[in-house]
């Protein structure tokens, strides 16, 4: 697929940008309650992965999921009402921020079990395998759900069955609150892979070209039949592991650092003077789009209490 | 029933294999995924000649619960219907992240955006020799969790019937068969309509006591019955059938008659589903007893593997008759 121009990258980009950051004043006015696992820094990840994936394609997350989500194609009023707790159509306030899905958008969801949605994407690409239309699976994980059983164990399924699977590692450095490389004993993380005989690559994952180039080759693989791929994506959590997170773990200067390379920092950069103010003006597009989401958010009424009990089963 | 049914005497095992056929020819989107199940025909036989019949829809896999079941999970999210293969009870451990924290969670926190029509086919309880890591009957644990229905047919019609009730419903199930019963033989009746999932039978009618039992432990209870029967006890034998959801109509209606509950599961009794029936009882019936419930499980135990060591341990006719005449004669200090 062609590359977009730099200011939509960067539309897409600010767009989940300014969906977390509005998330957590929101969560100060006291209209989100529990905690939240924000994607600041990392979003052109989901911005290059989701680029590949066709319509019948399906999507499987963490609870670091909005960027997922956002990039999908879910409607932003919806996510903020999901994450209010109003009777948004995504999942009628069931889901909250960590663990929300979107059936029409081939989003299989979140995940607030690590590694948890591995092998559930792993089945969906079984499916696509049978149905013969050349569908994949595409799943995001972190770098601390390598270490998770059900990670290891549905890689090898993948690969012994050969499944349209794609694998995307988003390497934020840290496993959970502790430095993936204390957790490990290899770098990079992705040659963990060749254990399975499967093909993996590590790539610089706040370039989002990069990104949706090695996702093109991964799921071009899957398509033809090729089996499951891993692509590490290397990336910096500009914020906590989750709201409220103080992260004393971190050394000084290392967030402030991150914010030198992160994506939109990197792209204002390359935008130079003459794409510099096409930037502004999307700044203030989608300033627009997110407070018109929460505006929208808003009117969504609360879920009936009537019906919390209900639809634990279809029959 | 059919005037023209035709009924086959054959074997609980061949009763769930006839099951498997019947849905795999039913559903084209059904598959049958778990260990040795495909070229090896299943471990006891279940899958007996579907991969040579069904080809690739029966599909082994590697020894990787958590995988296969999160797999069948997916699978079932994109449109198919999984009948999935977990070899014991006990192994279904090894998958509970996927079993309990994924497949209950989908269709109700989805809102009814994906459904997920899979069904778990598993087996438990002791043989002679087994060891303490394949006896375990886990029933409560699952009975426990909101989401899935949970069936442990007794004989082979039920191991045929629920099995296809289990398999044509929407919702997540888990159909955990008995392995002591495999080759036991009964009529089988293969042409029946579908039956409603959550009833209980009523296998013997009794005035003086109704014993509630399932799986392996209703062939005790109805032998509990007979010995009763020449004491002059007149005992009632419920079949629960499933322990998710429960049909508690059945068991108030013998109740009205005999105000006496005993219940018998081979699983340990503390917390055991015994234990929700006396509760349930007490709370919703307490005005039909006519003296206190008793439960009879095998004491809160390891199983050992030596035989003679696990007969010592587990519940058995006459101990659940032993329960009943104890019961009859409770009266208060």
């Amino acid at each position: 697929m062609d590359a977009p121009s730099l200011p939509e990258t960067y539309r897409a980009i600010l767009t989940i940008r300014r969906f977390e950051e509005r998330l957590l004043s929101l969560h100060q006015e006291g209209l989100i309650q529990g905690s939240m696992h924000l994607c600041n820094g990392q979003e052109a990840i989901p911005v290059g992965a989701c680029r590949e994936l066709r319509a019948d394609d399906a999507l499987t997350a963490t609870y670091r999921g909005h960027g997922w989500a956002i990039a999908r194609g879910l409607p932003l009023p919806d996510l903020f009402a999901e994450l209010m707790g109003r009777a948004s159509p995504l999942c009628g306030g069931r889901g909250g921020s960590a663990y929300l899905c979107g059936a029409p958008y081939g989003f299989l969801g979140e995940n607030s079990i690590v590694g948890a949605g591995v092998p559930i994407a792993a089945g969906a690409a079984l499916a696509a395998r049978r149905d013969g239309a050349g569908a994949v699976s595409l799943v995001s994980i972190g770098d601390g759900a390598l270490n998770q059983g059900a990670v290891g164990e549905a890689l090898n399924f993948a690969a012994a069955l050969a499944l349209p699977l794609v694998v995307v590692v988003e390497n934020n450095i840290y496993s959970e609150m502790t430095p993936i490389k204390e957790m490990v004993a290899i770098d990079p993380l992705a040659q963990r892979a060749a254990g399975f005989g499967i093909p993996s690559v590590t790539v610089d994952g706040n370039d989002t070209a990069v990104v949706q180039a090695a996702v093109a080759e991964a799921v071009a693989r899957a398509r033809s039949g090729g089996g499951p791929t891993l692509v590490e994506a290397m990336t910096e959590r500009l914020v906590g592991h989750y709201t409220g997170d103080a992260q004393q773990y971190r050394p000084a200067g290392e967030v402030e650092a991150a914010k030198t390379r992160e994506p939109l920092t990197r792209l204002r950069a390359a935008a130079g003077q003459e794409l510099g103010a096409e930037l502004a003006v999307v700044d203030e597009e989608v300033e627009a789009t997110i407070e018109s989401a929460v505006q929208e958010a808003m009117g969504y009424p609360r879920p009936d209490p009537a019906g919390a009990a209900l639809g634990v089963y279809v029959d | 029933m059919s005037t023209n049914a035709v009924t086959e005497e054959i074997t609980y095992i061949r009763a769930v294999n006839e099951g498997l056929r019947w849905a795999l020819r039913e559903y084209p989107k059904a598959l049958i995924l778990g260990e040795d199940v495909a070229l090896p025909n299943g471990p006891f036989g279940a899958t007996r000649g579907l991969h040579g019949e069904f080809g690739d829809r029966v599909i082994d896999t590697p020894i990787t619960e958590s995988a296969f079941v999160g797999a069948a999970i997916g699978a079932a999210m994109r449109g198919y219907r999984p009948i999935v293969e977990i070899m014991f009870m006990d192994f279904t451990q090894v998958a509970m992240d996927q079993l309990v924290n994924q497949l209950p969670n989908i269709h109700y926190v989805s809102n009814g955006g994906f459904r997920v029509p899979l069904t778990i086919r598993t087996q438990q309880g002791r043989t002679p020799g087994s060891c303490a890591q394949h006896s375990q009957s886990l029933e409560a644990v699952f009975a426990h969790v909101p989401g899935i229905r949970v069936g442990l047919p007794a004989n082979p019609q039920d191991a045929y019937d629920m099995l296809r009730s289990a398999i044509a419903s929407d919702d997540p199930a888990l159909i955990i068969e008995s392995r002591a019963l495999y080759a036991s033989r009964g009529p089988v009746e293969l042409e029946r309509p579908l039956a409603p999932i959550g009833r209980a039978q009523l296998r013997r009618p009794g005035e003086d006591v109704t014993i509630v039992s399932w799986s392996r432990m209703v062939g005790e209870a109805e032998a509990a019955a007979q010995r009763l029967e020449a004491e002059g006890i007149s005992a009632a034998v419920i079949d629960l059938r499933w322990v998710s959801p429960v049909d508690h109509d059945t068991i108030a209606a013998s109740l009205e008659r005999t105000g006496r509950l005993v219940i018998a599961h081979e699983a340990n009794r503390t917390a055991g589903f015994g234990a929700e029936l006396a509760a349930w009882a007490t709370e919703e019936r307490f005005w039909d007893l006519d003296g206190p419930v008793a439960r009879v499980g095998a004491p809160d135990i390891r199983m050992p593997a030596a035989a003679t060591l696990q007969e010592a341990l587990l519940p058995s006719a006459e101990s659940i008759a032993e329960t009943v005449r104890a019961t009859l004669n409770a009266a208060p200090a």
